[in-house]
């Protein structure tokens, strides 16, 4: 099983994915430069974190004409996961791979801190490792990350399942002070329609190690080498 | 030629922004403003001639602007 972890400029936690899944996971990973026309014979395609094109015009706005993502958008077609982490997210939503948009915080502040998440949906391959309701502790690092759609989308998200992660209180309720930066009914990442493209603000991959604080990022790449094994079998 | 996009924040769409910014207007002595929306402006110079209206448009609808989130007008000023 082999990981791409795209690289815009801009880009600033490839290497975190990188490091996640060559050094916890044993994984095969590779950066992939935004300007390569092929994601062929990877199993997973990574969009990490950072500031691609510097945000200009909007947060993704720019990264999502680089010439790969013609490939990831094919890749994603095919069935391939999809997994946009932070600026990632932004990203597969410019591209119009998730629906709706992330704007800036609610409170303006950029927000740098470890946030609590409810896991609502254990159907996907990012997810599968988990349990329903179960209750995580990551780290966000945004400034625009409060997820806009109109109500329509969030009923066709709620009603098919596809929010995957809310932002709630210690004990996974969802209280208004649990949302760190307004995103509407708390989402913190979506699933598309057939479920392999997956977009959340929250890192993952910064919580995999016990010395960062938290090792309940894991079970997404967990998921992800879980859900490869389940395949070939 | 010129070709000047406005890009504005939906009305539906809170803008955090406008908001901070409609505060500090007060402060400044005017007590009632209304609502206040921060966008941006882009100008395209256009010396060989703009592009049809279609292709001008799929540019704003796709790129300069979110439709998810922001409207926008085209202007060509002299």
């Amino acid at each position: 099983m082999k990981f791409a972890v795209l690289r815009f400029p801009g880009s600033n936690c490839d290497q975190d994915c990188l490091r996640t899944l060559q050094d916890t996971f044993g994984a095969t990973a590779e950066p992939v430069w935004h300007k390569e026309t092929s994601v062929d014979g990877y199993d997973v395609i990574i969009l990490p974190g950072g500031f691609s094109f510097g945000d200009y015009l909007r947060c993704g706005a720019i990264a999502r004409y680089s010439p790969v993502m013609a490939a990831v958008r094919e890749a994603a077609t095919r069935g391939t996961p999809v997994l946009g982490i932070c600026n990632g997210f932004q990203i597969l939503c410019e591209s119009g791979l998730l629906p709706g948009a992330l704007v800036r915080n609610r409170g303006l502040h950029f927000i740098c801190r470890q946030v609590h998440l409810r896991l609502e949906n254990t159907a996907s391959p990012f997810t599968r490792a988990g349990q329903v309701g179960q209750v995580l502790r990551l780290p966000i690092a945004h400034g625009e990350g409060c997820y806009l759609a109109d109500e329509e989308t969030l009923d066709q998200l709620e009603s098919e399942g596809r929010v995957a992660f809310r932002y709630c209180a210690p004990d996974g309720s969802l209280t208004p002070g649990a949302n760190p930066n307004g995103s509407l009914r708390h989402i913190a990442g979506i699933l598309n329609g057939p479920g392999n493209v997956l977009g959340l603000m929250p890192h993952p991959e910064r919580a995999c190690e016990e010395r960062l604080g938290s090792t309940d990022g894991r079970f997404v790449f967990a998921s992800l080498l879980e859900s490869a094994l389940a395949a070939v079998s | 030629m010129k070709i000047r996009v406005t890009v504005l924040p939906k009305s539906s769409v809170l803008d955090p922004q406008g908001v901070a910014t409609a505060e500090a207007i007060k402060h400044l002595g005017w007590a009632q403003p209304g609502r206040v929306r921060i966008g941006k402006v882009i100008e395209i110079e256009a010396p060989e001639g703009r592009p049809d209206d279609d292709k001008l448009h799929a540019i704003c609808r796709d790129l300069l602007s979110n439709p998810v989130i922001e409207d926008y007008t085209v202007e060509f000023p002299a």
